[in-house]
C-alpha cells in the first residue's frame, strides 16, 4: 500500500468506524422493513428450527439430570440456538466445524442423534471419545466435527490451518470456528486472523458475543466495539449481526461462505447474543449479574422469534409444537436412560490413541495395573467389569498372595 | 484457632499479604467480583478496590506477561491461572521470562514479587483438561521456585512465604481439597519455608515422599501398612524447586527403602529427580529399588480415573513390595 503523509499529528481511536448489526426479523417474528426474506427453502427453514427445539429441550433436560446427580456436568447453549443452527445450516454439511464447547446445536443439526449425545455424556462404551472427556466434549468424523478441547481458543488458529487443507484439496470446502467473545482475548484468537488473511483462507470466524466469559461481562474483556473492528487490523472482511435473529445469522455466513470458498477470503463474524444459562452446571449467575438483565433478554428468545416467523408463514403450526416438544422429551429421557445404563469404555481403552500403537513401556504399565485391579477388584468397579472377560494367565497370578 | 478449608486460608492469607503491602495486587480470569471461579480471592476486590484486584480478559500469557512487568516494576503480582491445565499459553512467558529475567539481567531487573496460584490435580472428575499435575515441566526451570501445600495450614504459610519471597513461586493449589481439607489455622500472619521438607510421620521400615494431595492419599497407605506392622516415616516435600534433598536421603539413610507417589505421569515425573538423587546420595544404604507410584503415561481420562490414579492401594502395595524385596 501507497504511505499517505500527512503534516499534522492526528490519533485515531477507530471510533471512527461504526460497524452497524445486520437484523431482520424483529423479536415479533416480523421482518424488518428494508430488510429481505433470505434464500432459505421451507425444508431447511424447518430442520433448522427442529434443531433449535432439539437442543433448548436436550439443554433442559440434562441439566435436570445433572441437579439429580445423575450426570457430573453440563453446559447449555441456551439463548444462542439461533446463532450456532443458523450459521451451521448456511454451510455445506460437508464443511468443517470447528467449535468451542456450547455449539450442540450445529451437531443437532446435522444429524448428530440423542443417542449420540447420550454415550458422549455418560461417558460409556459407545461414546466416540471414549469416555476420556467431560461431558458436552461432543466429535464427530461422519458429520465433520471436530472433537471439542476444553483449552479455550485453541480450535481457531487449528481452523484456518484445516481451512489451508481445504483450499489445497480443491474441492470447495471451508471451515467455519465458533468461540466466545471471552476466547477472543487468548493470543491464538489473533495469530488464527492474521495467518488466515495472510494465507487467503477459507475459513470463518464466527464469534459468539454471547455477554460473559464465566463470569466477567464483555465490557470487562475488551475496550473496544466487540470483536468486529478487529477485522480491520488484519483486512479481513467482518460482518455483526444480531445472534438472535436466525435469518441475519442465516444470510450473513451464507454470504460469509461464498467469500471464503470463491475468493478463498477468511471472513469475521460477530454474532451479538445472549447466555441465558449459567456459564456451566458448576456455575451460578447470581453473583454477577442481576435477574433483571436476564429478564430482558429472555424477551429476545431466539426460538420464538423464528417459530413466530414460520407460524406466520404457515411452516409450523401450534400442534407441530406441542407434539414435537413432547416427543422430544419423550426421546430425550428414554435415550438417557437407556446411556446410562451401558457399560463403561473397556480397561485397554485406558492405554489406546496415546499413540497410534501401545508402546512397550505402556504396555508394561498397564499389565502391572491389572494385575493390580486383579488383586482388589472391588476398588476398581469399573476396570474390574472389563477384567472379567480377560482370561487370567500365569504371568497374571505371580507373586499374587 | 478457627478452622478453615484450604480456600479458606489461601484467601485469608491474601487479604493479610494485601493489607500489609499496597504493592500486593492480585488478579486473573474471574478473581474480581466473583472472587475466583472457585472464590479464593472472595472479597478482595469489595475490601482493596478494583485498582488491586480484579478480572483481567481471557489470556494466560497476558496475564503473566502483564505480571512479570508489574513484577520487574517493583510491585508485588499475585497472578491466579484458573486452572494449572491452561498455564501453558503463558509457558513461553514463565520459562523464557519468570525464570530468567534476573539472571539475563545481571540481577539489573527482577520479578521476584510474582507468585502465580494455580489450581491442579484430579480425583474430581475433571478428565483431560482440568486434572493435570504439570509440576514437571516446571521443576525443569531453574530461577522458579514450586511450591504446594498439603492443607490449610500448609496453604497459608506457604503461600505468605511464596508472595514475600525473593524470587518468583508457582503455587500449586491441590484443587480436590479445597473445600475437602478442612484444619486448625491461626489467624494471625505466619509463614512456613520454602524449600524445607517437613517429615509429617516418623518411621523406621520404608520412607514415603510426596507433596500436596498426594499426601492424604499416602497417609491411608500408611496406615494399611502400619495395620501389617510396617514402620513407615513419611515426608511431605513441600517445595519441589528447590527441593529438600538433605531431609529425603537423612531418612533414606535410615529407612534403606523409599516409595514416591504423584498423580503426573510417570516418565519425566519428578519421582524419578527424586530416585536419581537419593540412589546417588543414599546407594550402599538402599535394601530395594526405590519406587515410583505414579499415573499411568497416559493423558489424564474421565471415567477410568479411579483406575488411573495412584491411589492408597496401589502405595500401599508398592510399601509391601520394597519391604519384602
Amino acid at each position: 500500500m501507497m504511505t499517505q503523509y500527512a503534516h499534522q499529528p492526528a490519533f485515531l481511536t477507530g471510533d471512527e468506524f461504526s460497524i452497524p448489526t445486520f437484523s431482520v426479523l424483529s423479536p415479533d417474528g416480523e421482518l424488518y422493513s428494508g430488510a429481505d426474506t433470505p434464500p432459505l427453502e421451507q425444508a431447511r427453514a424447518r430442520r433448522i428450527y427442529h434443531a433449535m427445539l432439539a437442543t433448548r429441550i436436550l439443554d433442559e433436560r440434562m441439566l435436570a439430570a445433572q441437579r439429580q446427580g445423575r450426570l457430573s456436568f453440563y453446559m447449555q447453549c441456551t439463548g444462542e440456538e439461533a446463532a450456532v443452527v443458523g450459521a451451521t445450516a448456511a454451510l455445506d454439511d460437508a464443511d468443517m466445524i470447528m467449535a468451542q464447547y456450547r455449539e450442540q446445536g450445529a451437531l443437532m443439526y446435522r444429524g448428530f442423534s440423542i443417542d449420540e449425545f447420550m454415550n458422549q455424556l455418560f461417558g460409556n462404551e459407545l461414546d466416540y471419545g471414549k469416555g476420556r472427556q467431560m461431558p458436552i466434549h461432543y466429535g464427530s468424523r461422519k458429520l465433520h466435527y471436530m472433537t471439542i478441547s476444553s483449552p479455550l481458543a485453541t480450535q481457531i488458529p487449528q481452523a484456518t490451518g484445516y481451512a489451508y487443507g481445504q483450499k489445497m484439496a480443491g474441492k470447495g470446502h471451508c471451515t467455519l470456528t465458533f468461540f466466545g467473545e471471552g476466547a477472543a482475548s487468548e493470543g491464538d484468537f489473533h495469530a488464527a486472523l492474521n495467518m488466515a488473511s495472510v494465507h487467503h483462507v477459507p475459513v470463518i470466524f464466527f464469534c459468539r458475543n454471547n455477554g460473559y466469559a464465566i463470569s466477567t461481562p464483555a465490557v470487562e474483556q475488551f475496550a473496544a466495539d466487540g470483536i468486529a473492528p478487529r477485522a480491520f487490523g488484519y483486512r479481513m472482511h467482518v460482518i455483526r449481526v444480531d445472534g438472535n435473529d436466525v435469518l441475519a445469522v442465516y444470510e450473513a455466513t451464507r454470504q460469509a461462505r461464498e467469500i471464503a470458498v470463491e475468493r478463498n477470503q477468511p471472513v469475521l463474524i460477530e454474532a451479538m447474543t445472549y447466555r441465558l444459562a449459567a456459564h456451566s452446571s458448576s456455575d451460578d449467575p447470581s453473583g454477577y449479574r442481576s435477574k433483571d438483565e436476564e429478564e430482558a433478554w429472555r424477551i429476545k428468545d431466539p426460538l420464538l422469534r423464528m417459530q413466530k416467523w414460520l407460524l406466520a408463514k404457515g411452516w409450523w403450526s401450534e400442534e407441530e409444537e406441542t407434539r414435537e416438544q413432547e416427543t422430544l422429551r419423550r426421546e430425550v429421557l428414554g435415550t438417557m436412560k437407556r446411556a446410562e445404563k451401558r457399560s463403561p469404555p473397556p480397561l485397554d481403552s485406558l492405554i489406546s490413541d496415546v499413540y497410534a500403537d501401545v508402546t512397550p513401556a505402556l504396555q508394561r504399565q498397564f499389565d502391572q495395573l491389572k494385575r493390580h485391579i486383579r488383586r482388589y477388584p472391588d476398588a476398581y468397579p469399573r476396570g474390574a467389569q472389563s477384567l472379567d472377560l480377560d482370561v487370567r494367565t500365569d504371568t497374571d497370578t505371580q507373586g499374587e498372595a | 484457632m478457627p478452622t478453615m478449608n484450604m480456600l479458606q486460608a489461601i484467601n485469608n492469607a491474601l487479604d493479610i499479604a494485601m493489607a500489609e503491602d499496597e504493592k500486593v495486587i492480585c488478579f486473573g480470569e474471574d478473581v474480581g467480583i466473583f472472587g475466583g471461579v472457585f472464590r479464593a480471592t472472595s472479597h478482595l476486590q469489595e475490601k482493596y478496590g478494583k485498582a488491586r484486584c480484579f478480572n483481567t480478559p481471557l489470556v494466560e500469557q497476558g496475564i503473566i506477561g502483564f505480571a512479570n512487568g508489574l513484577a520487574a516494576q517493583g510491585s508485588v503480582p499475585v497472578a491466579e491461572i484458573q486452572f494449572a491445565d491452561y498455564i501453558f499459553p503463558a509457558f513461553d512467558q514463565i520459562v523464557n521470562e519468570t525464570a530468567k529475567f534476573r539472571y539475563r539481567s545481571g540481577d539489573l531487573f527482577n520479578v521476584g514479587g510474582l507468585t502465580i496460584r494455580t489450581p491442579y490435580g484430579g480425583g474430581i472428575a475433571g478428565g483431560l483438561y482440568h486434572s493435570q499435575s504439570p509440576e514437571a515441566y516446571f521443576t525443569h526451570t531453574p530461577g522458579l521456585k514450586v511450591v504446594v501445600p498439603r492443607n490449610p495450614y500448609q496453604a497459608k504459610g506457604l503461600l505468605l512465604a511464596a508472595i514475600r519471597d525473593p524470587d518468583p513461586v508457582l503455587f500449586l493449589e491441590p484443587k480436590r481439597l479445597y473445600r475437602a481439607a478442612v484444619g486448625d489455622v491461626p489467624e494471625e500472619d505466619y509463614q512456613l519455608p520454602i524449600g524445607e521438607a517437613e517429615i509429617t510421620k516418623e518411621g523406621t521400615d520404608v520412607t514415603l515422599v510426596g507433596w500436596g494431595a498426594q499426601m492424604e492419599v499416602i497417609g491411608k497407605a500408611v496406615e494399611l501398612a502400619e495395620e501389617q506392622g510396617i514402620n513407615c516415616e513419611v515426608i511431605d516435600l513441600r517445595s519441589l524447586l528447590p527441593w529438600d534433598a538433605d531431609t529425603v536421603a537423612e531418612s533414606v539413610l535410615k529407612t534403606g527403602r523409599l516409595v514416591v507417589s504423584h498423580e503426573a505421569p510417570l516418565t519425566g515425573g519428578f519421582a524419578g529427580e527424586i530416585a536419581a538423587t537419593i540412589q546417588e546420595r543414599c546407594f550402599l544404604y538402599l535394601e530395594s529399588p526405590i519406587a515410583r507410584v505414579t499415573g499411568l503415561d497416559t493423558p489424564f481420562p474421565l471415567v477410568l480415573e479411579k483406575e488411573y490414579l495412584p491411589d492408597h492401594l496401589k502405595i500401599f502395595e508398592a510399601i509391601r513390595e520394597s519391604v519384602n524385596f
